[in-house]
C-alpha cells in the first residue's frame, strides 16, 4: 500500500507537460486519472521517479463536435463520456462501453486518454475505438501526428506512442446515417476488466449492409480489429444466419491469450458469442 | 416500552459506524507509535541460507529488524493449536512447532522470515525491500491427498507424508461396508470442496504497547475472542504473566472465523514493543491478508450413499483429506472431524455412517473455521449425495429428502434424536421447513415453468438444501473429551448501578453481529426497564472478567444465557430487598414491568429504587450483601441445532456457461428469535458468502503451491448485482435446553446456500445428461465444458 | 521532498506538507484524523475508501494527497448537516443495512454520487451502481433497501411540491 518514493509535478499545460517529459526521461510517468498507474506502484510493480500531473490540464477535458468528427479530449473521464449526449449520438456504444469501465468511482476517475495510452489488452476503449474507425491525436517535441486506432495498439500494453509523446485527443468521423452499433463484454468476474469484448459499428441500408466495422479486445494481446467479419457482411442482410455465419473467423489469426478465467478454446468461443451479440444488438 | 424480545429494534451501535467514528485497530494511534512491516516468504516452500538485513538497517527511519533467528534465541514459544486430534492407533497428533517468523525455511508463500520496525509506514516498508535474502527453494505441494503420497515433498520432517492425524467417527465401518452391499442403488461422488479465503472487509492489524514503568502490556488487536488471545499469548507463546496483559479487540471489521485465531503477529507486536519500549503496530494490507488470513474449507472426499429400491437411505460412507495448510491454526484439527464427521447424519435417518479423515499438512497457508466451519462441508456432501441421488434415481429431489428427514421431536415431550455420529439434536421439525420453502418457490408451477423453458432452448433449474448445524459450542466436558484444550463457557456479568443504569459485560465480541443492541434487549426485557439505560461492553479483557469469544454461532445461546443467569442472580436479589422495603415476604412478590408488586395489591416498588437501596443500606435485610453485581458462567448441556431448507432458482447461459441466480428461498429455524432484523441480516450475508463460495470464490495453487489470486483482481468476491434480493422466512422450534430457547443464525445461511446453488446448476444442466464432475465454483468456462460434454 | 497542499475538507480549509507519495486516503486518516475512510484492498476494488472529491465519489486509496491539491474534499464524517443525519445514513439505520460497520463509509459515499445521477434507482440500477463496493456482511440485501429508504426520503418533499 506504500509506493516508492518520487517527484511530483503538475504540468500546466499540453505543451508544459512535453517539456516536462522530454526534461525528466524515461525516469517520468504521466499521471492522468491515475487508474491503472497507482495501483501498479503501490504494489511497486511500477516505480518511476518522477510524475507528471495532466489531469488537471483543461485544454485536455472536453467532448466537442468538430466538423464531421466527434473529438473527445483525452482528459475526459470514463464518466464524461458514459454521459455525454454528443458521444450518444455518434455511437451508442461510446457511453454503453465507457459505463462497462471498472466501478462509478473509477470512471469518475479514470481517462479515456489515459486507458489508450495504458493499453491493456482486456481494457475496452480499444475495441470501440477501432469499430468506431477513430484517430489517435499525439503531440511530441516534434510537433503533432495522428494515428489510425486500428495501428495505434501494437501489443501487450504496447502503442505506437513515442518517447515523449502525449495522447491529446480522440476523433471519431461522425457515422452515415442508418449506421448504429454496441459494446458487449463479457466480464472476468473479480476485476471486471473484459475476458472479451466485442464492439460493433454497422450500417445498414437498403436492407443490406453497407459497413460494418468490428472491434475485439481482450481476446489478443492486443485489441484488433475482426477483417474476416467485416469482409464476411458487406453486403448481406442483417440476418442471424449471415451474422452467426461472419462470426465463425473471429480471432482466426489472432494469438488467443489464456488465464485461470479462460482457457484459449473458450475465450476464441467467447469472442464469437461476443461478437455476435455486438452485431445483432446493431443491427436487430 | 419494556418488552423488548422479537423486537426488530434499530441498533443502538449503528450511530458511530454511520456518521465514521467507529474505532478499529488501525485507527488507533499511540504516542511514540513504530510500524511494522514483515517481510514473508515469496516461496511456498524454501531453505534460508542467509538474511542480510545491513542495507536496510541504516535506512532512514528504521529503529530495528528482527529475524526468525532473534526470536528463536529469545527461547518464547510458537503458535499453539487449541484442539488435539490424535491418530486412530493412539499415536499423539502431530503439532510441529509454528514459530512467529521462521528461521530455518519458510512451509508456505507467506510465511514470516523478519519484521522492520520503523518510524513510520513508508519507511518500514521502504526497509523491507532492502533486505537480502538466499532462498533455497524446495518442492512444494499444495494439494491434500497429493501430500499423502510416497515421495511427496515433507512440510515437516517430523510428519511422516505430512499426515497429521487420522481419525473415524459413526458405526463401524465393516457395518457400514455391509449395509452398502444390501443397496438397491449407490450414488456416489468425489468431489473438492475448495479452499475458499474469508476475506473479512476489515484486514487484520495489531497494536503491541509494553509500558515499562508499570511491567504492563497491551494488545490492541482485530479478534473475535480478546481472552482466548490472551490465554494463548500468555501461556503458551510468550509466558508474560496474564494479569499484567491486556487484550482489546475494538470494532472489529468481519470477521466470518478468520479472527478467531491467535496469529503470529500478535504476538511479534508484543515481543518487539517489550524490547523497543515503544508501542508497536502493524496492519496487514490485502495482499498480505489473503495469503496470511487462515484460509476455510479444502476437503477432498469421497462420498457414497446406499439406498434401498424405495428410496429409504441405507448407509452413509465418508473418506475425506482435509488440509491444515502449512501449520496447525487455533482450531485446526476441531474442524474437519468434530465439527464435520459429527453433521453427516445431516436431517436423514441414515441407520449407519462411517467417515474417515485424514488431516493433511500442506505448503500452503493454515486452514481453519471458516463461517460455518465443517458443516457447510459435512452439508455440501450430504446435499449433492441428495440431489445426483434423486436425479439417478428418477425421484423428486424434494419427495426423497421428505422420505428420508428424521420425525419431528421437541426435545421436551419427545426426546432429543441420537445420530449415529455422537451427536444428540435438541429439537427440530424437519418437514416443516422445506414443506414451506416450497410452498414460497411454487414448486410445481416452477417445474412446468422449467419445461416450457428447456423446449425453448433455456436452462433453468432448481436446487434444493436442507442442513443441520450444531451450534453454540459447547458444553466444556463434551469438548474437553474431544480434544479441546479450553473450556467452552461464556461469561455474562451485569452490573446494577445506583441510579438503576445497567452495564453488561460479555465475553463474547461482536464485529458485526449487533450484540449491543440484541445483548441489551434481553437484559432491558428481563429486568423491565428502558433499553437506553442498558449498556453492553465487550472487547477488552480489563473489562470483562473472562470470555471465550464470538464464533460457532454461540454469541447468544451461550454468551446471551451467561447473562440471563446473572439477571436471575439480580432479581433474585432484588426481591429480598423489594420484600424488606414493602415489608412484606419474598414469595408474595412478583415480578414484572420493572417493578416488584406484592400479589393482589398496587403495593410496589420500582427497579431503580432497589438498585439505589442495594448501594445505599440504611434500611436494608439482614444478611443480605450490598451492591447489584453478578457474575455468572454458563457451560451448556448440549450443542443447539439449527436447521432450515434453501431453494435456488438459476438460470445457465447456453453460451457461455454463465450462471445467473435468479431466485434464492430461505427457510431457516433458529429457535427463538431475540430481534428478528439482525437475524434476518445474519441469514442474507451467511447466504452470500454460501453462495459465492458456489459461484465465485476460490484459492487457486499452482503447482509450485503459489497462490495465484491473492487479490481481488482476481479472487471473486460477490457483489451486489451478483446476487438477487433473497426471500426469507423461519419457523420456530425453541432450544430446549437453554432460557432463551435460542439456537444461533450466524452461521446457517451459509451453510445451506452452497449445495442449493450447485444442485440448481446441475439440474439446469440435465438436458445434457447426468454428470458429476462439475467443481465449485461454477466458473462459466467450467459450466460451458460440462455442456460441451 | 514534501509538497505544500491546499483543500477543503468537509467545509473546513486545510494546509499542510505532505510527501509526493501520500495517499490521499492516509492523508484524511493520518494527517486529519479521519478515520471514517478504510482501507479494505490495495487494488482499488473494494471501495472501502470511497469519499467525495469535487462531488464525485473517488476511492481516496487510488488518489494522491498531492493530486487533491485545490479541492473540495467530502468524506463520511462531513455528511451529517447541523447534527442531522443525512437520508443515506438514516437509511442504512432504518433498514439494517451494516453490520461490521466497515464497508459503510465508503458504501454510504458511493450511495451519494448513486442517488446524485440518479435519484430514485430500480433495484438493478442500486446493485449495478454499488459495483465498486464490496460488503461481506449484510450480502447486500439490506443495502439496496437502505438507498431505496434514502431515495424515497430525498424524493418525497419535491413530490410534494410538484404536487
Amino acid at each position: 500500500m506504500v509506493t516508492n518514493k518520487f517527484d511530483y509535478i503538475r504540468a500546466e499545460s499540453v505543451d508544459d507537460a512535453i517539456t516536462l517529459m522530454v526534461k525528466h526521461g524515461m525516469d517520468a510517468k504521466l499521471l492522468a486519472g491515475g487508474h491503472s498507474l497507482i495501483p501498479a506502484m503501490k504494489l511497486r510493480l511500477n516505480a518511476p521517479g518522477i510524475l507528471i500531473d495532466i489531469r488537471k490540464i483543461q485544454e485536455l477535458r472536453y467532448i466537442k463536435k468538430d466538423g464531421n468528427k466527434l473529438v473527445i479530449g483525452a482528459g475526459a473521464t470514463h464518466h464524461d463520456v458514459a454521459t455525454s449526449e454528443l458521444a450518444h449520438q455518434t455511437y451508442s456504444m461510446l457511453p454503453e462501453a465507457a459505463d462497462l469501465i471498472g466501478d462509478q468511482q473509477v470512471r469518475n476517475m479514470g481517462t479515456i486518454g489515459g486507458s489508450l495510452a495504458h493499453a491493456d489488452p482486456a481494457a475496452d476503449w480499444p475495441g470501440v475505438m477501432i469499430a468506431a474507425g477513430a484517430s489517435v491525436h499525439l503531440k511530441g517535441p516534434d510537433g503533432e501526428r495522428s494515428v489510425p486506432a486500428e495501428d495505434f495498439f501494437t501489443g501487450f500494453y504496447m502503442t505506437d506512442l513515442q518517447e515523449n509523446e502525449l495522447l491529446t485527443a480522440i476523433s471519431i468521423p461522425l457515422p452515415p446515417e442508418g449506421t448504429r452499433s454496441s459494446y458487449q463484454k463479457f466480464m472476468q468476474p473479480a476485476s471486471r476488466f473484459a475476458i472479451v469484448g466485442a464492439a460493433a459499428a454497422v450500417t445498414v441500408k437498403g436492407g443490406k449492409i453497407e459497413r460494418v466495422k468490428v472491434g475485439i479486445n481482450g481476446l489478443a494481446d492486443a485489441a484488433f480489429a475482426a477483417g474476416n467479419i467485416e469482409k464476411a457482411l458487406v453486403g448481406k442482410e442483417p440476418t442471424e444466419a449471415n451474422i452467426d455465419a461472419a462470426v465463425e473467423s473471429t480471432g482466426a489469426d489472432a494469438m488467443v491469450m489464456a488465464d485461470h478465467f479462460a482457457s484459449e478454446e473458450y475465450r476464441l468461443h467467447l469472442a464469437k458469442v461476443y461478437a455476435k451479440r455486438a452485431l445483432m444488438a446493431a443491427t436487430q | 416500552m419494556t418488552n423488548y424480545i422479537g423486537k426488530a429494534v434499530k441498533r443502538v451501535e449503528d450511530k458511530r459506524f454511520l456518521t465514521g467514528k467507529g474505532r478499529y485497530t488501525d485507527d488507533i494511534v499511540l504516542p511514540g507509535m513504530l510500524y511494522a512491516y514483515i517481510v514473508r516468504s515469496p516461496y511456498a516452500h524454501a531453505k534460508i541460507n542467509n538474511i542480510d538485513t545491513s542495507r536496510a538497517e541504516n535506512m532512514d527511519g528504521v529503529v530495528k529488524i528482527y529475524t526468525g533467528k532473534d526470536i528463536a534465541e529469545s527461547g518464547i514459544n510458537g503458535i499453539p493449536t487449541g484442539w488435539q486430534v490424535n491418530f486412530k492407533n493412539g499415536d499423539t497428533m502431530k503439532e510441529p512447532p509454528h514459530p512467529l517468523l521462521v528461521a530455518d525455511k519458510a512451509r508456505y508463500m507467506g510465511d514470516g522470515v523478519a519484521v522492520v520496525i520503523a518510524e513510520s509506514r513508508e519507511e518500514a516498508r521502504d526497509a523491507a525491500d532492502e533486505i537480502d535474502i538466499d532462498w533455497e527453494e524446495l518442492p512444494a505441494v499444495a494439494n491434500a491427498k497429493k501430500a499423502t503420497e510416497d515421495g511427496a515433498p515433507l512440510v515437516h520432517d517430523e510428519a511422516p507424508n505430512n499426515k497429521c492425524f487420522d481419525w473415524e467417527l459413526g458405526n463401524p465401518k465393516e457395518e457400514v461396508d455391509k449395509a452398502m452391499k444390501q443397496a438397491h442403488h449407490i450414488t456416489t461422488l468425489e468431489f473438492t470442496n475448495q479452499r475458499v479465503i474469508p476475506n473479512a472487509m476489515e484486514t487484520r492489524a495489531a497494536i503491541g504497547q509494553y509500558e515499562e514503568a508499570t511491567g504492563k502490556y497491551t494488545l490492541y488487536t482485530t479478534s473475535q475472542n480478546p481472552h482466548l488471545t490472551r490465554l494463548l499469548l500468555c501461556a503458551f507463546v510468550l509466558g508474560i504473566p496474564e494479569h499484567r496483559v491486556r487484550v482489546v479487540a475494538p470494532d472489529v471489521g468481519g470477521g466470518f472465523g478468520s479472527k478467531i485465531f491467535h496469529y503470529a503477529e500478535e504476538a511479534l507486536m508484543i515481543w518487539c514493543s517489550e524490547r523497543l519500549k515503544r508501542p508497536v503496530k502493524w496492519t496487514s494490507d490485502r495482499s498480505e491478508a489473503f495469503m496470511t488470513d487462515a484460509h476455510g474449507r479444502d476437503h477432498i472426499s469421497k462420498a457414497e450413499m446406499g439406498f434401498d429400491k424405495e428410496g429409504n437411505v441405507l448407509a452413509l460412507r465418508v473418506k475425506t483429506h482435509a488440509n491444515l495448510g502449512a501449520y496447525l491454526s487455533t482450531f485446526a484439527p476441531c474442524v474437519p472431524t468434530w465439527l464435520h464427521g459429527t453433521l453427516l447424519q445431516g436431517l436423514y435417518v441414515t441407520p449407519k455412517i462411517n467417515v474417515d479423515v485424514t488431516g493433511v499438512f500442506t505448503n500452503t497457508v493454515m486452514v481453519d473455521a471458516y463461517r460455518g466451519a465443517g458443516r457447510p462441508e459435512a452439508t455440501y456432501l450430504l446435499e449433492r449425495l441428495m440431489d445426483t441421488a434423486a436425479l439417478e434415481m428418477d425421484m423428486d429431489p424434494a419427495e426423497l429428502r421428505l422420505k428420508n428427514f428424521i420425525p419431528p421431536f421437541d426435545g421436551v415431550e419427545q426426546p432429543g434424536y441420537q445420530t449415529q455420529v455422537a451427536l444428540q439434536y435438541d429439537s427440530g421439525n424437519y418437514h416443516a421447513v422445506l414443506k414451506r420453502a416450497l410452498e414460497m418457490v411454487g414448486y410445481e408451477k416452477f417445474r412446468k415453468e422449467q419445461a416450457q423453458a428447456r423446449k425453448e432452448g433455456k436452462l433453468l433449474g432448481i436446487g434444493f438444501s436442507t442442513y443441520i448445524e450444531a451450534c453454540g459450542i459447547a458444553p466444556s466436558a463434551v469438548v474437553g473429551a474431544l480434544g479441546a484444550r479450553a473450556g467452552l463457557y461464556e461469561v455474562g456479568q451485569v452490573r446494577v448501578q445506583p441510579t438503576g443504569k445497567v452495564s453488561v459485560f460479555t465475553g463474547a465480541h461482536s464485529h458485526g453481529q449487533g450484540h449491543e443492541t440484541t445483548f441489551a434487549q434481553v437484559v432491558a426485557d428481563r429486568l423491565g426497564i428502558p433499553l437506553d439505560d442498558v449498556e453492553i461492553i465487550h472487547g477488552d479483557s480489563d473489562s470483562v472478567a473472562f470470555g471465550m469469544g464470538t464464533y460457532g454461532s454461540r454469541s447468544l445461546a451461550v454468551g446471551g444465557s451467561a447473562i440471563v443467569k446473572s439477571l436471575d442472580k439480580i432479581i433474585e436479589k432484588g426481591a429480598k430487598i423489594a420484600a424488606h422495603k414493602l415489608e412484606a415476604a419474598e414469595e408474595d412478590l412478583e415480578f414484572a414491568e420493572g417493578k416488584w408488586t406484592v400479589k393482589g395489591t398496587d403495593k410496589s416498588i420500582a427497579f431503580g429504587d432497589v438498585a439505589l437501596t442495594a448501594y445505599v443500606p440504611h434500611d436494608y435485610p439482614e444478611g443480605v450483601e450490598p451492591g447489584m453485581d453478578f457474575s455468572s458462567f454458563y457451560d451448556p448441556a448440549n450443542f443447539t441445532y439449527p436447521y432450515g431448507a434453501h431453494v435456488a432458482i438459476v438460470e445457465v447461459d447456453k453460451d457461455t456457461g454463465y450462471t445467473k441466480l435468479k431466485r434464492f428461498i430461505a427457510v431457516d429455524d433458529v429457535g427463538n428469535v431475540i430481534n428478528p432484523m439482525i437475524v434476518d441480516g445474519q441469514i442474507h450475508g451467511g447466504l452470500a458468502q454460501g453462495i459465492g463460495q458456489a459461484l465465485f470464490e476460490g484459492a487457486m495453487y499452482d503447482e509450485d503451491a503459489q497462490l495465484i489470486n491473492g487479490s481481488y483482481m482476481d479472487y471473486t468476491m460477490p457483489r451486489a448485482d451478483d446476487l438477487p434480493s433473497f426471500e426469507i422466512d423461519r419457523t420456530v422450534t425453541p432450544c430446549p435446553h437453554n432460557p432463551l430457547g435460542v439456537k444461533g443464525a450466524g452461521e446457517a445461511g451459509c451453510i445451506g446456500s452452497t449445495p442449493a446453488v450447485v444442485n440448481a446448476v446441475m439440474d439446469a444442466l440435465r438436458p445434457f445428461g447426468i454428470k458429476k464432475d462439475l467443481e465449485m465454483p461454477l466458473t462459466p468456462e467450467r459450466v460451458w465444458r460440462h455442456m460441451q460434454g | 521532498m514534501p509538497t505544500k497542499i491546499t483543500m477543503t475538507v468537509n467545509g473546513q480549509s486545510v494546509t499542510k506538507d505532505v510527501d509526493a507519495r501520500t495517499l490521499l486516503v492516509h492523508f484524511l486518516r493520518d494527517n486529519l484524523q479521519l478515520t471514517g475512510t478504510h482501507v479494505g484492498c490495495d487494488t482499488s476494488n473494494c471501495g472501502a475508501c470511497t469519499i467525495l472529491v469535487d462531488g464525485h465519489a473517488v476511492k481516496s486509496c487510488t488518489m494522491l494527497a498531492v493530486q487533491a491539491d485545490g479541492s473540495e474534499v467530502t468524506t463520511i464524517e462531513g455528511l451529517s448537516q447541523n447534527g442531522e443525519m443525512h437520508p443515506l445514513q438514516e437509511g442504512f439505520r432504518e433498514e439494517h443495512g451494516l453490520q461490521c460497520g466497515f464497508c459503510t463509509p465508503g458504501m454510504i459515499m458511493a450511495a451519494v454520487d448513486l442517488l446524485d445521477r440518479n435519484p430514485d434507482p430500480s433495484e438493478q440500477e442500486i446493485r449495478e451502481g454499488l459495483e465498486g463496493n464490496f460488503c461481506r456482511c449484510t450480502g447486500y440485501h439490506n443495502i439496496v433497501r437502505s438507498i431505496q429508504y434514502a431515495a424515497k426520503k430525498i424524493n418525497e418533499p419535491k413530490k410534494a411540491v410538484a404536487s
